[in-house]
């Protein structure tokens, strides 16, 4: 059974000059629990829309997203994020660590929605990062590398099935984006993750086996097509 | 956990706020609960000065302005009472003890009081209490030039049993004014914290006497203290020198007369109680303002709570907590303020009438005031509380790509 199961998902947005300017037209799209999926697109071609989507973070216009076994179009706001603090981990392009929280803080924090705080297993994944001497430290007083690498112990705090990467190496220089894609990669295979991540660097795509394209999933749809 | 972890991270980051907006509310809560006990206190504790007598007998006028100059030594005298009228009052079947006083002269600023000794050796002080002597001294003795001195004079003046002292004439202190007769000083008084405490008191013969003093009116008295055998005496004596007569003034029941002093002042406990609604208000309207502003800059913090699985309300919840903390701190620094605030005003308080208050006195607002403050403050926090709600999660996000 699929993990994720997404089906005629559409979604749109209003621009300034009142159009309605469709971002997300995908007639279909699975992925299995544990697989690795990279997704690429060009800039706009609303990758970050599709992955709120799936969090639930956005509601489509139509369509069906079925994550885990449920519809999320069936949930209610707090049952979405009860997926999200449970089932998804969220990787973003910008880290988006809280500034006025610690490392261990901010892991410990995206625990609490979900499970609960486990400071034993938030210092242990700091530790697998290769941030165990800098737990109290603030995201200001890291690298942009060393931010990633909190981001990525975060996303997997909860030990999610799915995890989401918004062009998680995008702000990283190529060494530390090669580390951290590797660290991602690696967590997720040893939690059973399941990962989907998104980004328009070839050499990133390049190192899954399973590459998609959202224009050309998009495309799929408006040919009346799908996978 | 998560939410006074959220809370004080919060705090923290707007630490300036956080204190000028805590002071605030600091200043109203001090102000709130320094009003309503000095207002309750005042009233209770000037009211319980009167406990060891029961009325004032004095020349006709107002009852107010005899009970403020007989027993807190405050005001002027009325005017006289013949010393035949206090002889007939105190053979009075219905009157268990009569003290007469005479007042008209200060010693630099503090009141002489000319009585008799049984009012050390019959009267209390205060409800069960005796008037006592500090360590060494004695009581004058009627027809002597000797002086017994309160404590607070005393201790003001530092007076002691063997100083002398010459009385200046008049309520009020003038150099030129000073009397040639010179009083030994015989005990210092026990503190009592009633108006006892700010006199010297010497032989009512003495004061009557004194140098310069009208010869015509030597005989006559100030006022006459009164402790009645019932109630009953009082309604006897309220309709013999109050109703029947014209020449004098009975004041009885002391509690009813000393009460018109705080109804005449109601309008001012009014008007610092609105201030202190009116701070209250201002402070829960800084808090608004504080947590308001604040949320434009913490939009992408909300986002970010919500995108990893923090439900709305939690987010509502921890911003009408931050509120209610900013309260719950000012109100620490509220009875920090109250402290200070009391203890400056009972200062005054005694230095002025001897009446003394209790800063650290139990009383029920000190409790409800900072409780219902706290209640404001986290009820100004609903509105940002609202905002941080609606707050769009995608859109305050990191930029999309």
């Amino acid at each position: 059974m699929a993990l994720l199961e997404i089906e005629n998902l559409q979604k749109s947005f209003r621009t300034p000059d009142g159009r309605i300017l469709p971002v997300v037209d995908v007639p279909g799209f699975r992925l299995n629990a544990g697989e690795l999926v990279a997704l690429s697109g060009p800039s706009g071609t609303g990758k970050t829309t599709f992955l709120h989507l799936i969090a639930g973070i956005l509601a489509g216009d139509s369509g069906r997203i079925t994550l885990d076994g449920q519809d999320m179009a069936t949930l209610s706001e707090a049952g979405r994020d009860r997926i999200r603090a449970r089932v998804i981990g969220y990787i973003f392009q910008t880290f988006n660590l809280l500034q006025g929280f610690t490392c261990l803080e901010n892991v410990l924090l995206g625990m609490s929605f979900g499970p609960g705080a486990d400071p034993v297993r938030a210092r242990s994944l700091l530790n697998r990062v290769g941030l165990s001497d800098r737990l109290d430290y603030y995201p200001r007083q890291l690298s942009t590398g060393q931010q990633q690498r909190v981001a990525v112990a975060r996303a997997l705090a909860n030990r999610p099935k799915l995890v989401l990467a918004d062009e998680p190496t995008g702000n990283l220089d190529p060494a530390n984006a090669a580390q951290a894609l590797a660290l991602i990669r690696e967590l997720c295979a040893e939690e059973g993750s399941a990962l989907l991540l998104v980004s328009h660097d070839p050499s990133v795509l390049a190192a899954f086996p399973r590459r998609e394209s959202l224009a050309i999933l998009n495309q799929a749809s408006r040919k009346g097509g799908g996978l | 956990m998560t939410l006074l972890l959220l809370v004080r991270r919060s705090l923290r980051q707007h630490l300036l706020s956080t204190v000028v907006t805590a002071l605030s509310l600091a200043m109203a809560g001090g102000l709130l609960m320094s009003v309503w006990v000095v207002k309750r206190q005042a009233r209770a504790t000037f009211t319980g000065q009167t406990g060891a007598w029961d009325a004032v007998l004095g020349a006709r006028g107002a009852k107010l302005q005899l009970v403020l100059n007989a027993l807190f030594h405050l005001e002027a005298s009325p005017g006289n009472v013949a010393f035949a009228d206090f002889q007939t009052l105190s053979s009075n079947r219905a009157v268990a003890l009569a003290i007469p006083i005479a007042v008209g002269d200060n010693y630099l600023g503090y009141r002489i009081v000319g009585t008799l000794t049984n009012l050390f050796t019959e009267a209390e002080a205060a409800p069960g209490r005796r008037f006592r002597l500090v360590g060494g001294g004695r009581w004058f003795e009627d027809g002597y030039r000797e002086a017994v001195v309160g404590s607070f004079v005393a201790q003001r003046l530092g007076l002691k049993p063997g100083d002398t002292f010459k009385p200046y004439h008049g309520l009020n202190f003038n150099p030129k004014e000073q009397h040639e007769d010179e009083y030994v000083i015989t005990g210092v008084l026990e503190p009592s914290n009633t108006p006892a405490d700010r006199v010297l008191w010497i032989p009512l013969a003495g004061l009557q006497n004194m140098s310069g003093h009208a010869a015509a009116t030597a005989s006559d008295v100030s006022a006459v203290l009164v402790k009645l055998r019932s109630a009953v005496a009082g309604q006897q004596l309220d309709m013999l020198y109050n109703k029947q007569g014209d020449r004098l003034t009975f004041a009885w029941p002391l509690g009813t007369v000393l009460a018109q002093l705080f109804d005449k002042m109601g309008w001012f406990d009014q008007v610092l109680e609105l201030v202190a609604y009116l701070v209250a208000l201002v402070a829960a309207g800084s808090v608004l303002a504080s947590i308001y502003n604040s949320l434009s800059a913490r939009r992408r913090d909300l986002a970010i709570l919500r995108a990893l699985g923090a439900r709305r309300s939690t987010v509502f919840a921890s911003i009408i907590l931050e509120a209610a903390s900013i309260a719950a701190l000012g109100m620490v620094l509220a009875w920090g303020l109250y402290a200070v605030i009391l203890g400056a005003v009972a200062a005054v308080i005694r230095a002025q009438t001897g009446v003394v208050l209790d800063p650290w006195a139990w009383d029920p607002v000190l409790v409800i005031a900072p409780l219902a403050l706290v209640v404001l403050g986290a009820l100004a926090g609903v509105l940002p509380a609202i905002k941080a709600y609606g707050n769009p999660v995608a859109e305050n996000l990191a930029p999309e790509s």
